[in-house]
Formats: structure tokens, sequence, C-alpha cells
């Protein structure tokens, strides 16, 4: 299996991956990326944070593309591909998750609203690719 | 006791793209603002830096080197450091000292010399940095400015072509100004003709980054008057604030939002300005004009309705009545903006500040707000970074 970009973000199921977030036990808010190892909620005292499994589908909050290579840390491949980026709404979380959309959905392919679920795949890496968590259309994407 | 400082002198260096020493830049604003106000370098007692993080410590430590730059004297020092809002935690810093009565008169300066392209972070691998991982996932600032642009376009009906009309007015303005970068009437097809960055938004919906510096001279109302300049703009209110959680747009760098599981989502931008009204003593009906930052076309729309100068959804309309023009009844960026600026990270939020004292002293030329009395300005800086400040005449 192609090593993840980042140890610990998400789960490694190539049909049902999840990202790992973590929860507070005592208010319950979630935290996401998974290193947040102290609740973020100004009210809640408590420091014991759980690691959960986020929801996996969500709606699509917003949409763009990158048209050009991101600078360093990106890893820019030769030639570079356009991707799209989406902003899903994950409702049990009441959060908003960014994430590159799968290859082969494009911007012509997104609608605010419409429901997106969690997908692997890989991005450019120093050595070799690395697998990322991305968004797809939850119908497949199809046009 | 007023809370209020006199802005006495303000300066800045053209923004450009020659790549010299940040410290250039800096100096040569420094000179032009203490000339400006008819205070000797000697007789400045406080210096207060808009540090730049691109520059190697000299830049971490901005305050400092600007003293040594402009001649050791012994004075005190601060520098600030909240990328975009650098300049107005240094306004702050300086204001506290002035009220504290610990000094009357203080020297606050920012410049900046920056990489072509895109902002990028230090090197090194460091998941634990957010900003490094956002970019090693394929984020980018144009991301998060194209994410809010096509908000807009969905909730409110605004379309590409009110984001290039912003670029539009922004460039009239800046046409008439000798510090922007850019000083060119752009065209709406000019902007519809440029390369897509990040969709909606195309390469002239997204300002550069460029070097420059600016430089304010501040004062206690009593020295002020004591100089003969009691008439001189006041700033009357600022605003540093940072986030309350749960804060319910995703913002950068960060890859996801707060949980609104506890608390309820809550707008940033929308509370940001709210100190600087307090502290003013004013509201949105009472500003004459604005200095926004448009980091792209689209967020200036955003800043029009977070600073409540107009209902949410509401800012294009004004737009396209050419409100927001000078000559309009609410002129927003009469500098031009970033559109004709570019992003000179620690200088910006001074630049803002400058064109609203020479607006307000009647000394802007062609860019002129007729009757300018109150100004705000308001940006956001990386990490939680808000910043808001309202100038008085």
């Amino acid at each position: 299996m192609v090593a993840p970009v980042l140890e610990g973000w998400f789960t490694l199921d190539e049909y049902a991956p999840q990202l790992l977030g973590t929860r507070c036990v005592a208010c319950g808010s979630y935290h996401f990326p998974p290193q947040t190892v102290f609740c973020r909620n100004p009210d809640c005292e408590s420091d014991t944070l759980e690691e959960v499994e986020l929801s996996r589908t969500g709606r699509l909050w917003s949409f763009t593309n990158a048209c050009y290579a991101p600078p360093p840390p990106y890893v820019k491949e030769e030639p570079f591909h356009p991707y799209a980026i989406a902003a899903v709404e994950l409702e049990r979380e009441r959060m908003v998750i960014l994430g590159q959309v799968v290859r082969g959905v494009d911007v012509p392919d997104l609608k605010i609203g419409m429901d997106m679920e969690l997908a692997l795949e890989t991005i450019p890496g120093h050595d070799s690719e690395r697998l990322t968590w991305k968004w797809r259309p939850a119908d497949g994407g199809a046009r | 006791m007023s809370r209020e400082i006199a802005l006495l002198g303000v300066g800045m260096h053209p923004w450009g793209k020659w790549g010299r020493n940040f410290v250039e830049y800096g100096v040569h604003a420094a000179r032009a603002a203490l000339a400006d106000a008819g205070v000797d370098w000697r007789d400045v007692p406080f210096v207060s830096g808009a540090a730049t993080v691109r520059c190697g410590y000299p830049g971490y430590v901005a305050g400092a080197t600007f003293a040594q730059a402009l001649g050791w004297q012994g004075a005190q020092v601060n520098t600030s450091y909240a990328a975009c809002a650098s300049g107005s935690q240094a306004l702050a810093a300086a204001r506290a000292k002035i009220l504290a009565g610990e000094c009357e008169v203080a020297l606050v300066v920012g410049a900046d010399t920056t990489p072509k392209g895109f902002l990028a972070p230090q090197a090194g691998e460091r998941p634990n940095d957010p900003d490094w991982v956002r970019f090693r996932v394929g984020i980018t600032n144009p991301t998060y400015f194209a994410l809010y642009a096509r908000r807009r376009m969905a909730l409110y009906g605004d379309t590409v072509e009110d984001f290039a009309r912003v670029k539009v007015k922004n460039a009239a303005h800046g046409y008439a100004n000798p510090n922007a970068r850019y000083r060119k009437k752009f065209s709406a097809q000019d902007v519809a003709d440029s390369v897509m960055v990040a969709d909606p938004l195309r390469l002239m919906d997204v300002c550069a980054t460029s070097d420059g510096g600016a430089a304010i001279v501040v004062a206690s109302l009593d020295f002020a008057k004591r100089m003969g300049r009691a008439d001189a703009p006041r700033v009357a209110g600022i605003s540093t604030a940072t986030p309350t959680f749960a804060s319910g747009q995703v913002e950068m760098p960060d890859l996801a939002t707060d949980s609104a599981v506890a608390a309820e989502p809550r707008s940033f931008r929308a509370a940001l300005p709210r100190q600087a009204y307090e502290e003013a003593g004013v509201g949105p009906e009472d500003i004459d004009l604005a200095e926004v930052y448009d980091l792209s076309t689209a967020l200036e729309l955003d800043w029009m309705e977070d600073l409540g100068l107009c209902a949410e959804g509401e800012a294009a309309s004004l737009l396209r009545a050419d409100e927001t023009a000078v000559g309009g009844r609410l002129p927003v960026n009469p500098s031009g903006g970033l559109a004709c600026f570019g992003e000179a990270v620690p200088a910006q939020a001074l630049a803002q500040i400058c064109e609203l004292t020479w607006q307000l002293r009647g000394e802007a030329g062609e860019r002129q707000v007729t009757g300018a009395r109150v100004g705000i300005t308001a940006n956001q800086g990386l990490f939680g970074h808000g910043s808001s400040v309202i100038v008085k005449r």
C-alpha cells in the first residue's frame, strides 16, 4: 500500500476511508486535524479527547480548483495536472473540512449542496507517491 | 480621558518588485513619515516594528533593524508579527505606550520584500504546522478566496462580472496613486482575458505579492497640540481581535473549521471590527470611506458586509451602482487596494492607515473622497489575526 502523506490523519480502508479526528468526552466538540490534545472549546475544562472516525459523507459547502502547482512543500509533478478542491460540511460534527477532489471530477461536475464522500487517492511525493484523503461526489461523479 | 492618539506623519515607499533589502523600503518610509510629522529621528523614544518572516533574522526583529538602520539612538523597541495584521498590532503597541504615558511620540514601521508567485511557508517537514500541511496537500491562498467567492455566487447571485468590477474600480483609483505598483485602468475584458487561477477567480481577481514599506508617526494629543497639529487625524479605535469558538468559516491556513457541536458557529470577520467601532464610538453608518483587504476582488464584497457597511448579500449592488467608487456614497479602497499594490505583508495595514490619513487631511489628490471625516480599515492575518483601525478627523 502507498504510504499516507500524513500519519494518523485517516484510516487506510480504500473502500470506505474515514478521516481521523478527536472528540472531547466532556463537551462533544470534534477536532480535526487529529493532533489536537486539548479541547478547543474555551468553556470546556476537560482535556480528555478520544480518537474518532469522522463522518465519511457530507454536503459540498463550496469548491474551486488549483490551476497552477502550489509552491513547496507541495511536490510538483511534471506536467502539473490541475485538480478540483472541495470544502465539505459534516453534519454530525458540524464542521467543514477541505480536501482535493479525486481525479476525473472537475469544477463543472460540482454544485454546492451535493452529497460528497471521502476517498483515498495519491498525490505526488519526493521519492514516491503518497496517499491522501480526497472528496468525491457520493453518486460516483458520473457526468 | 481620551483614548485617541494623533496621526502626525505618514510615509510610504512605493510598492513594486525590485528585490532590494526590505530595510531600505522601511527606512525610506520612516524618513518620509518623520519629515511629514516634523519630528526628528533623534527625538523618537519608541519604535514599533512590524516583522517580516521572509527576510531572515533581521525581519523577525524588524523594530530594532529599522532603528539600527536609522541610527541607534537608544529608543525603546517592540516588534509585532501577526501576518497581514502585523501593522495594526504594531500600531496598537505604540498606542498603548502613549496612552500609558510612557512616551509621547512613536514611530511605527513595516516593510517587506517578497518572493514571486504564491506566498509559501519556510522549508522543512512540519506536519504539526497547519501552514505547512495545507500546502503539502495542495491548498493555497487563492483556494480560500475562491471558496468564499463561489459561496457569494451561490448565496447572493454575485457574478464573475461583479468581481471584475471591483478590479476595474480599484484600478481607476490606483491610477491616481503614485505609490501604487500597478497604475493602469484595467477593463472588465482584461480581467476576463486573464488566466484562471482558482475557479472562479482569475489572475486579475487575485492580488500579487510586492515589495513595499509604510510608516506612521503617532503621538499623544497633547504632543500634537504643542506641535500646532491639534487638527491632525486621530486613531480613534483599534481591533486586534482573535476569533471566537466555534469559528464557522474555514480560515487560512486551516483545513477545517471548529466543530459547532457545543457552541454556535460564528463569523470571525463580522466580529473583527467591533472593538474598533466601540472604542471610536461610531457605527457603520458614520463611516465615510473604507480600506479593506482585497486579497481577491470577491473578498472586498465580503469585507463591506462584515464591516456592517451594507446588509449581507448587498455589497455587489452597491458596487454596481458605483457607490463604492471615489465620488460615490461610500468609497471602498480609494487607494486602489491590494488590486493596485499587491501585498507587502507587514506594511499593508500601515499603508491602509496612510491612505486614510491623506484622505482625512484632504491630501489625496484625484482620489480624494469629499468631506472624509471617519475612515475604517480592515484586514485579517493567518492564524486568527483580526485587524481594524478607525481614523477620525
